[in-house]
């Protein structure tokens, strides 16, 4: 449910245009630097250290950030379950957004994709869509948050992760699940949000199958955590007790990214 | 030594501010200041006023993922140093002393009277109506923002929390609002500090001493 605000036309333009434009507009940043030799920025960049955001400012603020992580953990209530909303509110289709234009998506082809299994895991054989579509699937419809401050409700059905790791022995008591995706984004959640009820291996969206744009043929969908911590279009997955990181968090977003 | 003499020599000889509400102060002052900075380079990512967003020269945070690391360790100062200056206020009875009481009449008064440029103070150890009303504001300003941060920090775990301030979105707005109210606050704040620096000056060094109703009578 949101309040409108007055100052707010009732149809906002797509939040995800700035974010889809982001690259072409940091190259031209990177650009314009090159272009004007005595900038601060190039400055920065000749001594090696960035005038923005110092050295040990940014490893101050990154160590704060990693003890965030473990109150966000104690904060996470793992028998809590996030509202849940009426058919009739799902968006249709759903936000895209990823690191990089709709236009520069390469989609999969579900035919001859398998799910790589990897560590801490019994039975490693890799998985067909037709396979994972025989375990037991379940419908959530919850709201995404994103980092940005958007939100919206979309109805997501697949396989509860939980079921899934207990299905190819996945060693529960393992600190992390690791993902890898067609689009190298790479991603991981701590053991306890994996096995939270409302996190699901998604390969339905709205009873249909999943659309290229939103991350055929699987991709993790969480109640309980930013938009940014569900990697789309899976290859891989992984269970293992080394940090795994991610591609925002390596740039700087929290990795534990719960809400 | 009877227990109203102790009390009496306890108080006796101790300054406006003390050096505890000093440090809390100038803490605050460097807490809320990176959460405002911070909390525009977050904004920034997705607008709550259309056509509106802060430029990068008053952002702390080159972009959103560093204005937040500063927002979410800004985050701890300000409610750890907020919650001790609290828990201080009630205890030593400062908060009481300084904020009350406070009439509507009064405000009436020095609202007034500041109309007609007569700015009264001379005696910093008394708060007039007007201030203690902007003070008594910005304290519940600073708790809303903490509620209302923790609502959009964790929707989900507080969930509650959240659908009581009308959804996320309305919380977004709520914990904007607050900041603008902060930032009023902030404006008349240093303006009249800059005006009659010796207000400034006592807030460094701790100001006069006053008398064990913490006003300006003379110490026995």
């Amino acid at each position: 449910m949101t309040i409108k605000s007055p100052f707010r036309p009732k149809n906002v333009p797509d939040p995800a245009i700035l974010d889809d434009h982001r690259p072409l507009i940091r190259s031209l940043e990177r650009r314009g630097l090159i272009r004007a030799p005595l900038s601060l920025g190039a400055l920065a960049m000749l001594t090696g250290c960035d005038v923005e955001r110092p050295k040990a400012v940014e490893a101050a603020l990154l160590a704060i950030s990693r003890m965030n992580d473990s109150v966000q953990a104690l904060l996470f209530d793992p028998n809590n379950l996030a509202p849940t909303y009426p058919a009739s509110m799902v968006l249709k289709p759903p936000k895209f957004n990823a690191y990089y234009d709709v236009m520069d998506l390469k989609p999969v082809d579900g035919t001859t994709w398998r799910l790589e299994l990897a560590g801490l895991i019994a039975d490693k054989r890799p998985l067909t869509l037709a396979d994972i579509e025989a375990l037991p699937q379940q419908t959530e419809i919850i709201k995404h948050f994103c980092v940005e401050g958007w939100d919206y409700i979309g109805q997501w059905s697949g396989v509860p992760l939980r079921t899934f790791l207990e299905h190819v022995g996945a060693d529960l008591r393992a600190k992390y699940v690791a993902f890898k995706t067609y689009d190298d984004y790479p991603s991981s959640i701590d053991m306890a949000t994996a096995l939270h009820p409302q996190t699901l291996l998604a390969t339905k969206y709205a009873d249909e199958t999943l659309a290229d744009p939103f991350g055929y043929p699987m991709r993790l969908r969480m109640s309980t955590k930013l938009g940014y911590k569900n990697p789309k279009w899976i290859t891989a997955i992984e269970v293992t007790n080394a940090y795994p990181g991610g591609f925002w968090e390596e740039k700087g977003f929290p990795w534990f990214g719960g809400i | 030594m009877g227990p109203a003499a102790m009390s009496r020599s306890n108080h006796s000889g101790r300054r406006l501010h003390p050096w505890s509400i000093r440090i809390m102060h100038w803490t605050n002052a460097v807490a809320m200041l990176v959460m405002i900075t911070s909390g525009w380079g977050i904004y920034n990512d997705d607008v709550i006023i259309r056509g509106f967003s802060f430029p990068s020269a008053v952002r702390l945070g080159d972009w959103a993922a560093w204005s937040l690391n500063w927002h979410f360790a800004g985050m701890w100062l300000l409610a750890i140093n907020g919650l001790a200056y609290l828990i201080y206020g009630v205890i030593t009875g400062r908060l009481r002393e300084r904020m009350l009481p406070i009439r509507v009449s009064e405000i009436i008064h020095t609202v007034r009277d500041t109309l007609h440029l007569k700015i009264a103070h001379e005696d910093l150890t008394v708060y007039n109506a007007v201030q203690k009303l902007l003070y008594i504001v910005v304290i519940l300003a600073g708790i809303a923002q903490v509620i209302t941060g923790i609502a959009i920090w964790k929707p989900i775990q507080f969930s509650g929390l959240v659908s009581l301030m009308g959804g996320f979105q309305a919380a977004r707005i709520l914990h904007f609002a607050g900041m603008a109210v902060i930032v009023g606050f902030l404006a008349v704040h240093v303006l009249l500090a800059l005006l009659v620096p010796k207000t400034l000056w006592a807030m460094l060094t701790g100001g006069p001493r006053v008398g064990p109703s913490g006003h300006g009578e003379p110490v026995l």
